[in-house]
C-alpha cells in the first residue's frame, strides 16, 4: 500500500506515534528539507492546507482555513462532506517561534489537548515532533473513546487516495 | 491487523458532523443507555432520537440491541482496541499527511533552487 518512497528525494521516513504517560501522544518524522521549508509549509494556509486534509477523500473537504500563525493569533479549520453540515476545529497559538517551534489549542472541545510541533534541523534535515498533551487522564480516554471509533476506516481510505495520487 | 467493517468515509463524517450526535457519543462513552433515555436528556422527541441513532448506526460508530420493548444503545468500538486504534489511528492520519507533504516541500525545494538558479 505505501510503496511510494521516491517521490520525495529518496529516502524512506518512517512516521512514528506514540503514547506516553497518561496524557500525551507523540508523533516523529524526519524530512528531507530544513526546518524553514518545513515551517512554511505548516504555517502558509495556501500551502499547509493541501496537505493537512487529502483533498477530495469520498468529498470531504477543506471548506475553510483561517490561520493567523503568529503568538496569540487564532485558526479556523472547517470540514465538509458535500452537504450543509460543516465539522470545525479551531483554537489559538500560544506560541509561535519562526522555524522553531508552533503551539496552539484545540478548543473545539471542552478539554482539548495543547499542541506543540517542534522543527529540529539535523544537517539539513527536519526532524519534526509533534506533541499533544491533553489536560488530564480522562480527557485523553475521552478523545481515545470518541475518535477511535470511526477514524482507522477513514484513514484507510485517505492512504488508498494518497497512494493513487502519488502516480 | 484487525479488519474494521467499513462504512464509507462520508457517512462517518456526516455521522460526527452533528453536534447533537457527537453529544451521543460523548453519553454512550459514560454509560449504554436506551434510546428514550437518550431522548430525554437531549430533549428530544423518540422518533429524532431515532433518526441520530441510525445515523450513528449505519456510521458503524454505535451498536444497538433490542430487548423486549427497550432498544439499547452503546458505542460500536470495543474498548480494549480503542487504544491501539486510537494510536493506529494517528499512524495513518499523520502517514498521509506527511507523504503529501513530502510532495509539497519537494515542490517547495525545486522552486527555490529555480529561484536561485536564476
Amino acid at each position: 500500500m505505501n510503496q511510494q518512497g521516491n517521490s520525495a528525494g529518496g529516502a524512506q521516513n518512517r512516521t512514528s506515534v506514540e503514547r506516553r504517560g497518561d496524557r500525551e501522544l507523540v508523533v516523529t518524522r524526519t524530512f528531507n528539507a530544513p526546518p524553514s521549508t518545513v515551517y512554511r509549509a505548516w504555517s502558509q494556509p495556501e500551502l499547509f492546507q493541501r496537505w493537512w486534509v487529502p483533498k477530495s477523500v469520498s468529498g470531504v473537504s477543506l471548506v475553510s482555513c483561517d490561520m493567523d500563525v503568529r503568538t496569540g493569533g487564532k485558526y479556523r479549520l472547517e470540514f465538509g462532506a458535500g452537504g450543509s453540515d460543516t465539522m470545525a476545529f479551531y483554537g489559538k497559538y500560544l506560541e509561535v517561534v519562526p522555524n522553531e517551534r508552533i503551539v496552539w489549542t484545540n478548543d473545539e472541545g471542552e478539554e482539548g489537548a495543547i499542541t506543540t510541533v517542534t522543527f529540529e534541523d539535523r544537517g539539513g534535515k527536519t526532524v519534526l515532533n509533534f506533541h499533544e498533551v491533553y489536560p488530564s487522564k480522562e480527557a485523553l480516554e475521552e478523545a481515545l473513546q470518541g475518535s477511535a471509533a470511526g477514524l482507522p476506516e477513514q484513514l484507510e481510505q485517505l492512504d488508498e487516495l494518497l497512494s493513487s495520487m502519488g502516480e | 491487523m484487525v479488519q474494521y467493517a467499513n462504512p464509507p468515509l462520508d457517512l462517518s463524517f456526516a455521522a460526527l458532523s452533528d453536534a447533537t450526535r457527537r453529544g451521543i457519543i460523548d453519553q454512550l462513552g459514560q454509560a449504554d443507555a436506551s434510546i428514550t433515555s437518550l431522548a430525554d436528556k437531549f430533549q428530544m422527541t423518540l422518533t429524532g432520537m431515532k433518526k441520530h441513532v441510525q445515523v450513528l448506526e449505519r456510521a458503524g460508530l454505535v451498536i444497538t440491541q433490542k430487548v423486549g420493548r427497550v432498544r439499547t444503545c452503546k458505542l460500536g468500538t470495543r474498548s480494549l482496541e480503542a487504544e491501539a486504534e486510537w494510536i493506529e489511528a494517528h499512524r495513518r492520519l499523520f502517514e498521509a499527511r506527511f507523504e503529501a507533504l513530502d510532495e509539497i516541500i519537494s515542490e517547495m525545494k525545486q522552486e527555490e533552487s529555480d529561484e536561485s538558479a536564476r
